[in-house]
């Protein structure tokens, strides 16, 4: 089997200090290959200049970069001939980019937007603005007892008045992959609009944009081997054309006169200002990265990390996962809590055996207070974690009550 | 600031400590302090007389640190004046932001002062700092 670690940097540094690091927080940020940063390097060392603006070969080699990896994240995501892809600096971005261009514009008073209650911060808040603004009223898909979105549950509150859904493909807390396709056929039976967080589906599983349906897509290169500061946005056109543009100024117009000005066509409408060329070449290295594992390939070697981690987990004292502890249509991303112990202080004691993982409540307020738990710890597999990441993590977590004083 | 040290007896202690860990009858000032990375979430209650803090209530939860910090803090203010409980806050801070090394300042802090190394763990100062953000709030809300 392909030794995946070889290829990221930062894994081998920490190791060859003999100091490695079990990186566990993949939800979080992935590290990145060597290809990704070479293609940044690429991009400021022999191609640097302004895309769109020069006539020179210098701005041209620029251009293709960034049409090229536009190009390229279409085939990837098999985007229809109907959408539009977007550059944008991450899924926050993209989804407050929609929010409001779209949404301070289609929603009214008296309409509902429907979201889950597991949602993001980012894809939460923004509708909390639009439904003030607005008068329009939020309505929750509440879960089940694993922590999932059942369809009856989306048939129950999808309503006439229902004029968008906003809903993650898959929730960054319990790791569960919601049921889109019920989500988005009911949605669209209403001519509801559905926005789709994707920041943790699609470093993980396979995205087709044309079967899928969804009126917008978003997500952020950075969860997925890529760099920080490129985020994606995906849309329909016949929504992106009738959207009045999120930032105004260079780049996005065509004629600028004193009093007015008529703005490019898609997606330059969209991209307003000097795009994060480094980061963008750097995301189009990732998507070849992933493309040359293979994402059915990926999947597999998470499904095995996954069970391994859920095994682990259900058998040490004081642990208990939250929500959903089968390793069947989820993700390897996994929330637990240690009885009688805070979050914050396991993953301080974990970080002196080297191992990373999160704790808090990830931008997800609303489902911890519906769960009823303060916050939990979360642990996340990517492709080049291994057993004994995992071991090392339950390793660490056996140790964590007798720094708090409990008997062993 | 090592494991053995931000763990330590004395630490563990005031977290467990149960001494404030209930409603007042009649608070006349309440304020809610979050720290929304790591899920610290507490409510701090005053009764204050005459300018004197009579009675201190402390609900909701937080991890081992925030919660020892908030009972030091509770004890250390406990019928002291307002002014005086707001100095104490902004020598905390300061010796926490390492603006504050007079050791006659810091004596005052008694117990606190075991978090005066915690700046060396940059993750843990938004715990150790909560509660005494949470009651300058408090004392500022006239």
């Amino acid at each position: 089997m392909k030794d995946y670690r070889k290829d990221f940097p930062l894994l081998s540094y920490y190791h060859e200090k003999g100091r490695g690091i079990a990186y566990l927080d993949n939800a979080a940020t992935t590290q990145k290959p060597f290809s990704v940063l070479r293609a940044e390097e690429e991009f400021y060392t022999h191609k640097n200049a302004n895309p769109h603006r020069g006539a020179y070969d210098l701005s041209m080699a620029a251009t293709k970069v960034l049409e090229d990896v536009r190009e390229k994240t279409k085939r990837w995501l098999n985007v229809p001939k109907d959408g539009e892809i977007i550059f944008t600096k991450n899924a926050s971005e993209s989804l407050n980019l929609v929010a409001y261009s779209y949404g301070m514009h289609a929603i009214s008073a008296g309409d509902e937007i429907l979201l889950a209650v597991s949602e993001h911060h980012s894809n939460l808040v923004p509708w909390q603005m639009v439904a003030k603004a607005k008068g329009a009223v939020l309505s929750y898909l509440y879960l089940d007892e694993e922590g999932r979105i059942t369809a009856e549950e989306v048939k129950k509150k999808i309503t006439d008045k229902t004029k968008l859904v906003a809903i993650a493909q898959v929730s960054n807390v319990t790791g569960c992959i919601s049921p889109l396709e019920d989500i988005i056929g009911l949605a669209h039976k209403r001519d509801a609009v559905v926005v789709v967080d994707g920041t943790q589906g699609a470093p993980h599983l396979t995205v087709d944009l044309e079967k899928m349906d969804a009126d917008f897509y978003a997500f952020s290169g950075h969860k997925m081997l890529g760099p920080m500061g490129i985020g994606i946005l995906y849309g329909k056109k016949q929504h992106l054309e009738s959207m009045p543009p999120f930032l105004y100024g260079g780049d996005m117009i065509e004629y600028v006169k004193e009093q007015s000005a008529t703005f490019a066509p898609l997606p330059q409408k969209f991209e307003a200002g000097t795009q994060n060329m480094g980061s963008i070449a750097g995301f189009g290295a990732a998507i070849a990265y992933l493309e040359g594992v293979g994402m059915k390939k990926l999947q597999a070697l998470e499904k095995e990390l996954t069970g391994y981690l859920l095994e682990k987990l259900g058998n040490i004292p004081y642990v208990s996962i939250v929500g959903s502890s089968g390793p069947e249509n989820r993700i390897g991303v996994v929330p637990f809590v240690i009885e009688g112990v805070h979050p914050h202080d396991v993953v301080t004691i974990l970080n002196k055996d080297s191992v990373a993982i999160r704790a808090g409540n990830h931008c997800a307020q609303p489902l911890h207070a519906y769960l009823k738990v303060p916050a939990t710890c979360r642990a996340s597999v990517y492709l080049y974690n291994t057993r004994d990441d995992i071991d090392r993590l339950a390793d660490s977590l056996k140790g964590v009550r007798r720094w708090l004083g409990y008997g062993a | 600031m090592e494991l053995n040290e931000l763990y330590s007896d004395i630490i563990l202690e005031y977290s467990r400590s149960e001494a404030y860990r209930k409603p007042l009858k009649e608070p006349n000032r309440k304020e809610r302090g979050v720290n929304p990375s790591c899920g610290d979430d507490i409510e701090l209650e005053l009764k204050i007389e005459d300018g004197i803090i009579k009675e201190i209530g402390l609900l909701g939860t937080g991890c081992a640190i925030s919660q020892a910090s908030a009972s030091m803090m509770a004890e250390l203010i406990e019928g002291k004046t307002t002014e005086e409980a707001g100095r104490l806050a902004d020598t905390f801070i300061g010796m926490i932001q390492k603006t504050v090394s007079e050791e006659e300042k810091l004596e005052t802090l008694e117990e606190a002062r075991v978090f005066q190394n915690i700046s060396n763990m940059p993750a843990r100062v938004k715990c150790a700092v909560l509660s005494w953000h949470t009651l300058k709030e408090a004392l500022e809300k006239k």
